[in-house]
């Protein structure tokens, strides 16, 4: 049976629903607190936050739902939840 | 080597902030690679990661039915194998999918022996549908279909082994892992798609929106399940247990009094005879698997 293209999807198209309007804290990540041990990003459920270098861990807000988790499991204490204002 | 920057589960999915399984997930491709096939049952993970149109996979990933993911791998695998090629087959599940509703066919694909590698995310529950208990429900947790009450101290059955079944089965790799320890977890991924045959690996994913606790607590309480010793990480090789993770053992109350299921043993007054038996179900755990520092 030949698979109709409605019956696929593009690998990786959840990008088109954007989670980040569930946050209600965002997270702040203080760089001179950064051990660089990168936790953050291998734990976060919603894998949003990039390496963009050493000790640089920026989280996609377009996505994240601010559970907190990095926050809370980060070694250095680096990452602040703040009320997010709308 | 496991590629920590590998990402192939993409943002954008429905899961509840702070998802042990989501989480597991992405540690759970990390550990397998790139080509991989991935076949999910019917559950929380299907339902979040792929409502039509849409899908957070970016590997090849197929759902047929709740109870037939074990066949589904199995067919594939056999195909994979008459045409040559060399891509791994794992099926990542829920605990009702691998514990209730798919133990036949399960079982089925690790009597044939089949080279996949069967992943349950263990959160003790049918969480998708509502909080029903399966049979991976610890004792005396509150479900929805075994509520805590006058009359009840929640779910009265034991956790089912379903590891030490498989075991049985004559499975080459039997493993336990939780979230909580992204590195062990990763390492036991990558252990089990390179291991011939069928292997097994049941995976601690905490709830938050289930057992009732603080999305960003998933990780402590992950980790408060080891200390207890009501999770116990080991690995099976050919049926013997080896290396099982040896902890100092905290009181398991610790783990039960962060999780608004067990909150009934706490609640109006503390039930120091319940919570005596489920102490008496980690002590048998630390007894069986040694895991007393």
């Amino acid at each position: 049976m030949p698979l109709n293209i409605g019956c696929t999807a593009r690998p990786g198209k959840s990008r088109d629903n954007r989670t980040g309007s569930w946050r209600v804290f965002y997270p702040v990540f203080v760089k001179d607190k950064c051990t660089g041990c990168g936790i953050c990003t291998l734990i976060c459920p919603e894998g949003c936050i990039e390496v963009k270098g050493e000790k640089e861990y920026v989280p996609d807000l377009n996505y994240c739902k601010g559970c907190g988790l990095c926050a809370e499991e980060c070694p250095g204490d680096a990452i602040m939840m703040e009320k997010e204002e709308k | 080597m496991v590629d920590k920057t590998l990402e192939l589960f993409e943002c954008g999915h429905r899961a509840c902030g702070g998802c042990g399984a989501s989480s597991a997930v992405r540690m759970i491709l990390k550990g397998a690679g790139e080509d991989t096939i991935v076949v999910s049952p019917t559950g929380c993970l299907e339902v979040f990661s792929t409502p039509y149109p849409e899908t957070a996979w970016k590997v090849p990933w197929i759902h047929s039915l709740f109870e037939n993911a074990s066949a589904v791998a199995s067919g594939i695998e056999a195909s994979l194998k008459r045409q040559g090629r060399k891509e791994k087959v794992v099926v990542i599940g829920g605990d009702g999918a691998t514990v209730d509703i798919g133990m036949l066919c399960l079982s089925g694909a690790f009597e044939r022996n089949h080279d996949i590698t069967y992943i349950c995310y263990d959160n003790e529950a049918y969480m998708n549908t509502g909080i029903q208990r399966s049979g991976a429900t610890p004792f005396d947790a509150s479900t929805t279909t075994s509520p805590a009450g006058s009359c009840s101290m929640g779910n009265k059955h034991q956790k089912k082994d379903i590891p030490a079944i498989l075991a049985a089965h004559g499975a080459p790799y039997v493993a336990t892992a939780t979230m909580a320890y992204p590195t062990d977890l990763m390492k036991k991924v990558e252990t089990a798609v390179n291991t011939p045959g069928a292997c097994y690996i049941q995976v601690h994913a905490p709830c938050c929106t289930g057992w009732g606790f603080d999305g960003s607590k998933t990780i402590e309480v992950g980790k408060l399940a080891v200390e207890t010793g009501l999770w116990v990480n080991y690995e099976m090789i050919d049926g013997v247990v080896k290396k099982a993770k040896k902890v100092k053992r905290k009181p398991v109350e610790d783990y039960l009094s962060v999780q608004k299921r067990f909150r009934h043993l706490f609640k109006p007054q503390k039930n120091d005879e319940e919570i005596a038996k489920v102490q008496a179900i980690a002590d048998r755990n630390a007894e069986k698997f040694g895991i007393d520092l």
